[in-house]
């Protein structure tokens, strides 16, 4: 192991003291804690049919290395990037490693959010149901480690080992299920999106290195490209990343793959994956290319504003509670990739300080979905295993039955909604005051229609709004909508745990931004973005851009609510002393409420569906007044699939016929190819 | 922090609690006026909540613990945005804690609140109100925050009391921008408060109310909570309105007690002619069809779109 680091500059001696220095920095432990992670995966396949080793062992294991590793790379985020080179793999192509503040930030969303996942996973994995609990175990720690491993890559190969590492694992997870054919068919458009996403960074980093082949990002870092070769490697990045991330219209393989996973993958392809993706668009827009003209910026606004629209459209009109949520994470992915576009465009207009302030908003939203994101997934895991229903149709009223579930859910459906004093309100802030600085762009018609985005921020916020009313109202509020969700129990004390781990992150990342945003501020000044002026606030008072500006502190925010709500009770309980009476819900007359006589998940979606019908695909039909036996069914489909997917496939499949002809089965004819192709070959060299 | 303004502070909140019932009660006599009706007294909706307070609660029987928690939250939701507007002057000790997304923010926790636990007991009409409500606040927020925005780059901060501040101190301007924003912003309130031509306050008939349909399941100080909560939201959004149009009055620097004491009689005055206003555009609209109020909030966030572009054009 040859190391090497900016605290620690010896590199030329490899005796055994250097290695235990070496071992001693953040890197290396890390580094270790991945490998540990991977060892934990490993002894899962010794027993893969015993739950007990990998429940009660295993998992709560990996969610303790996932917490030193968030610790670790915490520490770590105002250091110096630190680098190591491990002498594995081909001959002359060692492995680069690298600690900079932006993978520690990343870091420390892998490690913290994954440490929750995996306290559930210890508690919610069973026997029987597809992969075996050992092998699973193995699967899923690969695939976290894997994704740290994309974080600390620093060339083109290590990345792209790790990042193929984390596309099989998780494809591997999402076919855990694998005897349910629709689980299969979801599984292969997965894979076959990670890889035409994979091609394109592969062919992103080739167009990086800029002539010196050379495939360090070190390397790409010192390259020095053409305005339209730059433009070209940002576009492939665009592509790769925004396919891994569920940009539209690269987005179909996500409602279809992140449902079909057991919950807490779901939770961790939605909640860490996706950022992984973000991770990588980030390193390559802000760290390796370099001439790149800030208006290109705009892409990533238009693309995303345009995803973020369209997901918590489609969100809106599920009847699925995880495809809904899966459509969640496509919005929050566009919100995502418009906070870069929109730090490009700012850092191009050389605006220093406003660039910090959008990169910022998109890191803190990073972490903020990651918890919320994969607490709402985890609660749709509990619902689903207490009552067999993914069905908003089928659900209802389980506040009374899972109290626990549905409580730790209530803070993740508040936080997402972007409502004060939680997480998601302080990166939406942050965006939005980054937005109200776009007209200060100096590019003519874009210092006009950037500002608007802002509105469109706003509406999305809005209908994020709307469909979390609508998740949480149809599963946990109102009557249970079957009799068989009487027998549902609440979750067991793994689960509970994992899940106020995450309800705990969501309200300390909402409470504390004013300490999270300087730290998260290294990132943007080591990469070269900008810096946000100094003195704005204290622990308590955020004001990014200065004193004077603008502020939010929400501690006095959420004390101010709190003690309003305590002031209420103590006042009303002064003044008044009747007694609360039960009694049967007012039913205008008629017989008694039935579960089905409530609104549906429909129902709800209705308004939505109703107001943006051209961008559904909607199949319905109606009963006529003279059917017997009624029915109302309406199937809601995705029209980029039939007019982008559907004649692609086409193509692929006539093309697929065409060669079709040269393989005839038979022996003597490919022995012909052969002897052609040798032909052929001689008359070339020759 | 001088004591002078912990007084505007306290005063302010308390005056909001006094008063929003009274508004509400001068809307609705205003309206009876107009309508050649026999006017109620002012103080009824005082009457209403004190009568409220003295009856015995009855809570559905599958009621969970969350509807019993919301008129609280409502309530003290719409208590702390009347502390974050500046009303009677500008140097709040509270508002550096929170601007005016954060307060867009607060109504948008109080109509959670109220959509979720008009969804808890599970009665066909609470989750039909839950769904409506939502729909017009979903187009009404993003409305109400483009009109902040163009408020906002006028005074290049989003603190509300900064905002009031630079257009109550500087040289009286007509500028486009504020008449486009200005017509935006009734029509969001009249929507967001539940008033003609989105919701009618008074009516109980099933297939066409909103803000009502989610409290049917309440009575009593539950019920008591959530009307003084409406009333309050009404009297915040005009007081928000006061703010962003029509600033001159409130205590803006460091004058001291003559500014508070004046600003007292301008914000009544102020509230007079808002509430007449108020009743005479409820007067004179018809209730829309529930499908209709989309295309009215739709025209109000494109008229808060113009007064952005107006005001990024012109500069005014």
């Amino acid at each position: 192991m040859r190391c090497e680091s900016n605290a620690h500059p010896d590199p030329r001696s490899p005796d055994i003291a250097a290695v235990t220095a070496a071992l001693g920095t953040p890197l290396a432990q890390i580094l270790a804690l991945l490998c540990a992670w991977i060892a934990i995966g490993a002894v899962g396949l010794v027993r893969p049919a015993s739950l007990k080793i990998a429940g009660r062992t295993l998992f709560p294991l990996g969610a303790v290395c996932g917490v030193a590793i968030a610790a670790i790379a915490a520490a770590h985020l105002a250091q110096p990037p630190e680098r190591m080179e491990l002498v594995i793999g081909l001959p002359a192509l060692p492995m680069h490693l690298r600690l900079d503040a932006l993978s520690a930030t990343f870091l420390v969303l892998l490690g913290a959010a994954s440490a929750g996942i995996s306290l559930f996973g210890a508690g919610y994995f069973r026997v029987g149901q597809g992969t075996a609990p050992g092998l699973l175990c193995f699967e899923y720690h690969l695939f976290l480690a894997s994704m740290g491993f994309v974080l600390l890559a620093d060339d083109a190969y290590a990345f792209m080992v790790a990042w193929e590492t984390m596309a099989l694992s998780s494809y591997f997870l999402v076919t855990s299920q694998h005897r349910i054919g629709e689980i299969r068919r979801a599984g292969f458009l997965y894979l076959l999106m990670a890889h035409l996403g994979a091609l394109a960074i592969l062919l992103c980093f080739g167009v990086l290195q800029g002539g010196s082949w050379r495939f360090t990002f070190d390397a790409m870092r010192a390259a020095h490209l053409s305005a339209g070769w730059a433009a070209a490697a940002f576009l492939l990045a665009l592509a790769g990343f925004g396919a891994k991330a569920g940009l539209v219209p690269l987005h179909v393989w996500l409602p279809e793959a992140h449902p079909a996973a057991p919950s807490p993958v779901s939770a961790l392809m939605s909640g860490v994956m996706l950022k992984i993706a973000i991770y990588g668009m980030l390193r390559v827009a802000f760290d390796l290319l370099h001439g790149l003209p800030g208006w290109w910026g705009l892409v990533p606004v238009a693309l995303g504003l345009f995803s973020a629209l369209y997901g918590i459209v489609f969100a809106a009109a599920q009847t699925d509670m995880k495809r809904l949520l899966a459509y969640s994470s496509i919005e929050n992915v566009g919100i995502l990739f418009t906070g870069i576009g929109l730090a490009m465009v700012f850092h191009g207009a050389a605006m220093p300080a406003v660039a910090a302030l959008a990169l910022i908003a998109v890191l803190y939203h990073a972490l903020n979905h990651a918890f919320m994101k994969s607490l709402l997934f985890l609660g749709t895991g509990s619902v689903l295993h207490s009552t067999g229903e993914r069905n908003l149709g089928r659900l209802g009223g389980l506040i009374h039955r899972m109290p626990w579930v549905a409580w730790l859910t209530l803070v993740g459906v508040l936080a997402i909604a972007g409502l004060p004093p939680l997480n998601g309100f302080v990166s939406e802030w942050l965006l939005l005051q980054a937005f109200l600085h776009a007209h200060e762009v100096p590019y003519p018609f874009v210092d006009m229609l950037l500002p608007l985005g802002a509105g469109l921020v706003a509406l999305v916020a809005a209908l994020a709004g709307y469909v979390m009313v609508k998740f949480y109202g149809v599963v946990f509020l109102g009557q249970p909508r079957e009799s068989t969700l009487a027998t549902a129990h609440d979750a067991g004390r793994m689960e509970r745990a994992g899940l106020a781990w995450l309800a705990l992150g969501c309200v300390a990342l909402g409470l504390l931004p004013a300490t999270i945003v300087p730290a998260l501020g290294q990132v943007a000044s080591s990469l070269g973005v900008g810096a946000l002026p100094a003195g704005g606030g204290s622990w308590w008072m955020l004001a990014p851009l200065g004193p004077r500006s603008i502020s939010y502190a929400p501690p006095i925010f959420a004390g101010t609510v709190i003690a309003g709500v305590l002031l209420t009770v103590f006042a009303v309980r002064l003044t008044y002393r009747r007694p609360v009476r039960r009694a049967p819900p007012w039913t205008c007359g008629g017989d008694a409420l039935t579960g089905r006589t409530q609104d549906t998940a429909e129902g709800f979606g209705q308004p939505i569906r109703h107001l943006f019908t051209p961008w559904f695909a909607m199949r319905r039909s109606l009963p006529t007044p003279f059917d017997t036996a009624p029915r109302y069914s309406v199937e809601i489909g995705d029209r980029i699939w039939r007019a982008l997917y559907e004649p692609l496939a086409g193509w692929v499949d006539r093309g697929a016929e065409v060669c079709a002809v040269f393989q005839r089965g038979r022996i003597s004819t490919y022995l012909l190819y052969a002897l052609a192709t040798l032909c052929l070959l001689l008359a070339l060299v020759l | 922090m001088r004591p002078i303004d912990w007084l505007t502070q306290v005063l302010e909140v308390v005056a909001a609690l006094a008063v929003a019932p009274l508004f509400q009660g001068w809307v609705s006599q205003c309206r009876a006026w107009l309508q050649n009706r026999r006017a109620p007294p002012l103080w009824q909706s005082y009457r209403g909540i004190r009568k409220l307070f003295h009856k015995d609660a009855v809570i559905a029987t599958n009621a969970s613990p969350l509807f019993r928690v919301a008129p609280y939250v409502v309530f003290a939701t719409m208590l702390a945005a009347a502390a974050v507007i500046p009303s009677m002057g500008t140097r709040l000790p509270f508002s550096p804690a929170a601007d005016a997304i954060a307060l867009v923010g607060l109504f948008a926790t109080a109509r959670m609140f109220l959509a979720l636990a008009a969804m808890d007991v599970g009665t066909p009409f609470g989750t039909l109100g839950a769904r409506r409500e939502m729909m017009v606040g979903f187009l009404a927020e993003p409305a109400l925050l483009m009109v902040i925005f163009v408020a906002a780059l006028t005074s290049s901060t989003t603190a509300l009391p900064a905002i009031a501040e630079r257009l109550a101190t500087g040289p009286i301007t007509l500028s486009p921008s504020l008449a486009f924003t200005g017509v935006a912003f009734t029509m969001v309130l009249l929507a967001e408060n539940g008033r003609l031509p989105i919701d009618n306050p008074s009516t109980h008939l099933e297939l066409t109310m909103i803000h009502e349909a989610m409290l049917l399941e309440y009575s009593a100080r539950h019920l008591a909570l959530m009307e003084f909560a409406s009333a309050l939201k009404l009297m915040n959004y005009a007081c928000i309105g006061f703010a962003l149009f029509v600033p001159w009055g409130t205590a803006t620097g460091a004058e001291g007690p003559f500014a508070l004491a004046a600003a007292i009689p301008a914000l009544a005055a102020k509230l007079v002619v808002a509430g007449a206003a108020l009743a005479l555009i409820e007067t004179a609209s018809a209730k829309l069809r529930v499908f209709r109020a989309p295309e009215f909030l739709a025209a109000a966030f494109l008229f808060a779109v113009l007064g952005m572009l107006v005001h990024l054009l012109l500069g005014a």
